[in-house]
Parts: C-alpha cells; structure tokens; sequence
C-alpha cells in the first residue's frame, strides 16, 4: 500500500536520491489540509447519515406508540378519532387524496412543463425564451400559503364552470359526477397542485433539454427532419430520463404539499369515486390542521401518519430510478 | 441518382462576419470532390451551405447560387428540409442516435419520408448496411444501441444512415479526423465504392487522403484571420498535387504554411 515499503522491496537498489523523493512524495497522503479535508467531508456524510437514523428512529417509535392504542385496522379504518375512548384511526382516506391530488397534478403539470420547456429552448427566440424562463423563476419563488389563499379566493369561486361542464360531459364516468357543493374537492386540489409544480419541472426539463448535444440534432437534420422531428428523435429521448427526474422532483412537492391544500381542500374522512365532490384528504393537510390540538396519542397517530408518507415518497423514487436504470444503456449518457 | 452541383457566387455569414465570399465551382455527379485548406478558411462553412445546414447556426445565412442540376436550393419555395432530405451529410463525430437501436439508426431516415412495410424496411437497411461495408459486423445485433460500437463502426453506421434515404449527393465533413488509421481506411475504401452511385463531397484536414480518394480538390485559403475563406483553385486531384496553377496551392500543399 504504502509507497516507500513497496520501494524498500524493490530489488535493483534505487539511487539514494530519488528513493528520498519518493518517501517525501509518499507523506503527501498525510499533509494537514488533506487530513483535515478528509475528516470534514467523512465527518458531513456520518452527520448526515446520524440525522436520517435518529428521524427514522423518532418516528417508528412514536407511531408504534399510536398503533399499539388503535382499535381499527391502521391501514383500512375511514375514521380519525384519536380523542374518544376507544381510540380508532386509519391511513386509509388520507393516502386515497394525498396519491389522487398528487397523480392530477402531475397529469396536468408534465406534459404542460415540457412543452414550455422546448418553447424556450427550441422554439422561442432567445429573448423571448429567457423572459419566460424568468417568470417560471420567479413563480417557484412564491411562497405555497400565498397559493392556498389565491386558490381559496380565486381559484374556487371560478370552478363551478368547470365542474358543471365536466358534469355534463363526462359525469357518466362517474369520476366528473357533481353534486354541486362548493368545488374545494381533489380536483381543485390537484389544479393547484400542478400550478404550484409547474416551475421546479419546468426548469429541471428546460436545463436538460439545454444540453442536448449539437450534434444530435444536427444528425436529425441532416435526415430531413423538420424542427418537432428532431424534438421527438433527438431531444426528447436525450431528454428522457431528466424529464423523469423532474416530476419526481413535482411529484415530491404534490405529495408534500400543507399550506395550499389545507387552504382549499374541505376534508371528509370518506373516499369518493368523484374528484369533483367533497372525499378525501391528505397526510400533510391532516396533520397540520390537526396537530395544534391533538393529545399526545393524537400526536403520535399524526406522527404514524407522516411515516406513512415518508414510505409513499421513497417507493415513488425508487420506482422513478429503476425506470431512469431500465433502458441505460440506450440513455444519451454513453453517447 | 446522383446530380451535379453547380455554385456561383456564393457568400456566407454568421451574423455580420462574413465567413466566406464568393465561391463558384461545378461539382460533377458520381465523382469525389475533396476540400482542403488550412483551419478557419471556411471549407466547412462551405459544405455546410450545399444542403441548407448552415442557416441551422443562429446568425447563418447565404447570398449566391447552390444549383442542383438546373434547381437552385437556396430560390423561392424551396423549403429546407426537402433539401436535406435530398442531399446527406456525415459529420466529423460519428452522431448515431444515442437511444435507437443499429436498425431503427439507419431507418430513421426512411421513417421520416414516409411509411414503409416491415420487410421493406429491413430490406433497406441491410442493404443500406451493406453499402456501409458494416453488415457483417452487426447482423446478429441490429436491435443493440448503436452507440455500443466502436467509433469507426459508429461512423460507418452514419454513412449506412445517410445513405438508406437515397439521397443525390452525400457531403461528408473530415468523416475520419476523429477515428483511428484502420477505421479511416475501411471509410476511404467505402467512399471509393459509393462513388459509383452518389456525388460525394468530401472535407479533409488530410492531404494524402484527399490525394488518395479524391477526383477533383478544391483549395481554400484565407487572406488573415478574420477575413472571408476563399476559394483559391480547383482542378483534377492529380494536378493539384502534381503541378498547381496557384502558387499558394503549392505552398500548402509543400507544408510551406497552414
């Protein structure tokens, strides 16, 4: 391992000088800034991998507390009461709304984060594009309890048109049925949800888009393709796994999101096959609406609640890398 | 299936530098016509104007006359992306779709210009490949990415791409200054086949391989840096490198500069 024992076996005997270069080269690996360097960057990952066990840990124990108390199923129960003898609650309404809200945002924030992504980057002007890509910045930048209060004040009195077409239309599915009570349902939720999404996908998508190599596109045109052929030969396969990686990035916010949906949603602890009509409601709408006066057994059901999520959202990005890992060897990457 | 290419007068730009100035020359049907000149005097510029790929470049445009036979590209209702189509191009970097496979590489082309039966197309490509002395070394993997090969394979596959659309003239931009002396043979062997059916035109930094697979080279040169390339002479390969007419040809030619 060590240089200088390597050299003191070598067995044609080595000039003294430069045998005396290489034992000074060979305390290199142990030159204060190095060492120090070494223990910092060792010393974040350790501190790093401490705070993900010790949440870890704080959160199974407490909600093992909360579940060893419930009297319904965690997983399946419609109810939420924590407060009354017997205590019952369940995951069941919550993980129903957070995955519906954060699946419509996502059906209507990709496809619409794309398509800006290539009007900046291959159809726009430069400058143009560069404005766009600007206010893009600057609605990530709002905070998500301006778009609760813009949600619950604009956003909701102007859906009933919406809902009452999609009742017309397509209330026959069941899924677009509408009762007509005020429309703070999931599918306004979802609405939001996209909107709010719609910056972190855009820019991710944008930056990759970006950097599609010259010479890809080139290859393309030089085929005869027209500008949306080598979009959809050479930046969008380029692109693919980067557009992925972004919506998991939305898809994380979705699942997240507080503020915005307890702003907007009116939660019921029942499941509705309507997005339309009031069903529903999600892991962080529910407890942030619910911790502040929760009992200590009610804090530790939110606290299993959240534990929850946490597992929803590292399943969902373990799916998005082994569909990024499927098809590697056809990414741009090895190009 | 292959036509003459007639240029007269031709300028180009990239914004307000101009890159080069008033080219004309004739370049015959089923015949290799080779540019050579030193880094910077616009041979590449000047290929890249033969099939409308110059005005890609934001900034790029054109004054003159590209006439392919008795049709000029650059005229009134021509539409670029008809022209491409007509008159191929490989690069210096082997480009092959990075996510397509070795067969869909070379039908990509085909896919664009219309549909095609299943046997048909495969037909095509073998054949394509073929052409590209590269079948033997991809039958049994045709559906494995192309980019897995090796960099002269890569280039090959592109010539197989280029040529799978039929097209009139094939311009090839220094096809082998990134690939290793035996690949750049097998390529120089194939351009010698190819010349039976198309036009070629060909960009080289290497003088003996413009000597070796060339008809007719073109020399270009520029005044200074930062002055329009132009176009010194053309003539039969043979002469240009026998007995020039230009002094500055000789001088290149020599490594007296460039």
């Amino acid at each position: 391992m060590d240089i200088s024992t390597q050299n003191a076996e070598a067995p044609p005997p080595t000039p003294q000088p430069s045998a005396a270069v290489l034992k000074s080269a060979s305390r290199g690996a142990t030159r204060p800034g190095d060492r120090i360097f070494l223990g910092l960057s060792r010393g974040s990952g350790i501190f790093l991998l401490a705070i993900m066990a010790a949440i870890a840990a704080f959160l199974t124990y407490r909600a093992a507390l909360a579940i060893s108390k419930d009297h319904g199923n965690f997983l399946t129960t419609f109810e939420w009461n924590t407060s009354l003898e017997p205590a019952t609650f369940g995951i069941a309404v919550l993980a129903f709304g957070t995955v519906v809200s954060a699946l419509i945002a996502m059906v209507l924030a990709v496809p619409v984060a794309v398509g800006i992504a290539l009007f900046i980057t291959h159809y726009a002007p430069r400058r143009l594009g560069g404005t766009i890509a600007y206010v893009i910045d600057l609605l990530a930048a709002v905070p998500s309890i301006v778009y609760g209060l813009w949600g619950a004040l604009v956003l909701v009195p102007h859906m009933d048109g919406l809902f009452g077409w999609l009742d017309h239309y397509f209330g026959w599915t069941g899924i677009f049925e509408w009762q007509g009570g005020a429309p703070r349902s999931m599918l306004t939720v979802g609405i939001l949800l996209a909107i709010m999404i719609l910056p972190i996908i855009t820019n991710v998508s944008r930056e990759v888009f970006r950097q599609v190599p010259q010479m890809h596109e080139e290859a393309a045109l030089a085929l005869g393709a027209t500008r949306w052929e080598v979009i959809r030969m050479s930046v969008l396969p380029f692109g693919r796994s980067g557009v992925i990686s972004a919506s998991m990035l939305g898809l994380g916010r979705a699942l997240g999101e507080t503020m915005a949906v307890a702003t907007v949603l009116s939660p019921t602890f029942d499941i509705n096959a309507s997005l339309l009509d009031p069903g529903g409601g999600t892991f962080a709408q529910n407890i942030a609406s619910k911790f502040s006066e929760a009992t200590p057994l009610g804090q530790d059901a939110l606290i299993a609640s959240g534990l929850v999520l946490f597992v929803i959202t590292l399943l969902v990005n373990g799916a998005a890398r082994v569909i990024i890992n499927r098809r590697k060897e056809y990414s741009g990457a090895n190009a | 299936m292959a036509k003459r290419i007639d240029v007269s007068g031709l300028t180009a730009y990239y914004g307000a530098h101009k890159a080069i100035e008033d080219i004309s020359m004739t370049v015959e049907p089923r015949s290799v016509t080779a540019f050579i000149g030193p880094s910077g005097c616009g041979k590449s510029t000047f290929l890249r104007t033969l099939n409308r790929m110059h005005e890609v470049t934001p900034g790029g445009r054109v004054e003159g006359k590209v006439l392919l036979d008795d049709e000029d590209l650059y005229g009134n209702g021509i539409d670029p992306v008809a022209v491409r189509r007509t008159i191929g191009m490989v690069f210096q970097r082997p480009n092959p779709f990075p996510t397509m496979s070795i067969f869909d590489n070379v039908a990509a082309g085909l896919r664009l210009n219309g549909s095609y039966k299943k046997s048909e197309l495969s037909d095509i490509v073998e054949r394509s490949l073929k052409g590209a002395n590269l079948w033997n070394e991809v039958k049994d993997r045709l559906n494995k990415p192309g980019s897995g090969l090796s960099g002269g394979q890569q280039q090959r596959l592109c010539i197989a791409r280029a040529i799978a659309v039929e097209p009139q003239v094939l311009l090839m931009d220094e096809p082998c200054s990134a690939l290793d002396p035996i690949s750049t043979l097998a390529i120089e062997d194939l351009i010698g086949e190819l010349k039976e059916r198309f036009t070629i035109v060909i960009v080289t930094h290497n003088m003996q391989q413009a000597a070796r697979v060339s008809d007719r080279t073109a020399f270009f040169n520029l005044a200074a840096v930062g002055q329009p390339g132009r176009l010194i002479e053309i003539d039969d390969t043979e002469r240009i490198f026998s007995n020039p007419s230009v002094q500055a040809t000789e001088d290149y030619i020599s490594g007296r500069f460039g």
